[in-house]
């Protein structure tokens, strides 16, 4: 079982098979909220993949050499999303100054991730499932990595689906009793049956156990 | 206890380092704001109607500051007000702001005017306008299905025997149902104006008369007579030249189809 493989299993299980919003259920807010329209879907999309990088960056190394060695893994949640909010703030500013055109783009959805269920999902579920491999600091810190991103990349894949996908259902004429929120959310649930298809697919194609 | 105070200890740590590292990088990375663009777009509305040709009030603020040689007077909604509060912040002159309304150029109601088909899909002018050119018999005149209402961001456009009508009280001039009317039914005109023509057909006199009995036949009287010469007709279709009309209400008289409709006339006018 090469790296690579291993890379790409983690990857495809994170977009497809344990998407975040349609298989977990994680970051539902943002998922009926911000995906009215395709441009806003794909902002804030690419803002939370950024930030979920860039969390699991900072929480793993926090569980790893911080939390674990004093047996102080109950206070992961507090500790976690304080440091993501923090972190979030801190991009904040470090964007304005010197990178105005992403503020500009991203900006607006920068505060919104700050308490974003799915960004702290992934943090933990990364620690919790890493950690147990019981491998050194370096590879399952990799893997932590590549798996936030994976996540990221499957919130940024729901979102654009469903922006489409409510796009079309607004110009339907469907009966008045669905009209809104109910007729999203039953396209949000059809939406995610249909990712249930996914389910066993990364360990038989790439043969990893 | 030991345990406890290892965890305030631990999290303290986290939060004071968390702390520190922002209030440093609010320092040193501060940027620095124009003070003045939130000045300016405090004297706007805020109705964000994109009236003034910006994306909202944000956007015109920020290029009001920009622009030295950008009028302050474009927003509609704001008025003179906001022109004369903008000018004060920026310390520019202030031209003339005149205050705008929408107007449905047609008077094609139920009574006048009839279908040529039944529409049945999706309930919007946009939509309807593409099958043959609309519904009505008169393919210039308002479909009648409120997209118009739909944008108006005052509530001000209602419909009434099928045609849109816009409550001026309530009409801040934003110019948005003009916009978005398919048929550009509706136009902006000065909310002082004395005369305006209710209808936009350009069709040749005859068939507008089949379509409509309201319509503008083309039939030139109205110019014919104006003393101001503020009425001319173009395409089959009278318009009324706002700045030159005196409102003297002689063209409400000689009009046959009675598509004239005055608003604010000095001699007696017969109601069209």
């Amino acid at each position: 079982m090469s790296e690579v493989k291993v890379i790409i299993g983690i990857i495809m299980t994170a977009v497809l098979v344990n998407n975040y919003v349609l298989s977990q259920f994680l970051g539902i807010c943002p998922f009926l909220g911000v995906s009215k329209k395709l441009d806003q879907a794909t902002g804030m999309s690419i803002a939370v993949i950024f930030v979920m990088v860039l969390a699991t960056a900072v929480t793993y190394p926090i569980q790893y050499f911080v939390l674990n060695p004093n047996d102080l893994g109950y206070l992961q949640t507090i500790v976690f999303i304080l440091v993501i909010a923090a972190l979030v703030q801190l991009v904040e500013i470090i964007l304005k100054k010197y990178i105005p055109a992403l503020h500009a783009s991203l900006g607006v959805y920068l505060p919104l991730i700050t308490t974003n269920c799915a960004v702290l999902g992934v943090c933990i579920s990364n620690v919790d499932s890493y950690l147990l491999e019981n491998a050194a600091f370096g590879s399952s810190f990799v893997h932590a990595l590549f798996n936030a991103f994976g996540s990221g990349v499957g919130f940024f894949l729901a979102m654009v689906l469903f922006a489409g996908v409510r796009t079309r259902v607004e110009r339907c004429n469907c009966p008045a009793c669905f009209k809104g929120m109910p007729i999203t959310l039953i396209s949000a649930s059809i939406l995610s049956v249909s990712f249930m298809g996914f389910a066993g697919l990364v360990e038989n194609l790439l043969g990893l156990g | 206890m030991e345990v406890v105070i290892i965890a305030v200890v631990v999290l303290a740590i986290i939060a004071l380092i968390c702390g520190v590292m922002l209030t440093v990088a609010s320092k040193f990375m501060a940027v620095e704001q124009d003070e003045l663009t939130p000045q300016v777009r405090e004297c706007l509305p805020g109705a964000n109607c994109g009236a003034c040709g910006f994306a909202g009030c944000d956007g015109y603020a920020a290029a009001l500051v920009a622009d030295p040689d950008l009028p302050v007077n474009l927003c509609v909604p704001g008025g003179a007000s906001a022109a004369e509060q903008i000018g004060a912040v920026l310390g520019r002159d202030v031209g003339e702001v005149v205050k705008m309304v929408a107007e449905v150029r047609c008077s094609g109601t139920c009574a006048v005017t009839r279908p040529k088909m039944d529409y049945e899909g999706i309930e919007s002018c946009a939509a309807a306008k593409l099958l043959f050119g609309g519904s009505g018999a008169c393919i210039y005149g308002c479909a009648g299905l409120g997209d118009c209402a739909k944008v108006c961001p005052e509530q001000a456009i209602y419909l009434v025997g099928g045609v849109a009508r816009v409550d001026t009280s309530a009409c801040v001039g934003c110019g948005l149902c003009a916009k978005t009317c398919p048929n550009h039914v509706i136009e902006m005109r000065p909310a002082a104006a004395h005369v305006v023509v209710a209808c936009s057909s350009h069709q040749k006199g005859a068939d507008t008369r089949k379509a409509c009995s309201a319509g503008c036949i083309g039939c030139k009287l109205c110019e014919r007579n104006c003393a101001a010469g503020a009425i001319t007709v173009k395409d089959n279709l009278a318009s009324v030249d706002y700045e030159k009309c005196t409102g003297c209400g002689k063209c409400l008289e000689v009009c046959p189809s009675g598509c004239l409709v005055g608003l604010d006339v000095a001699a007696p006018a017969k109601e069209a």
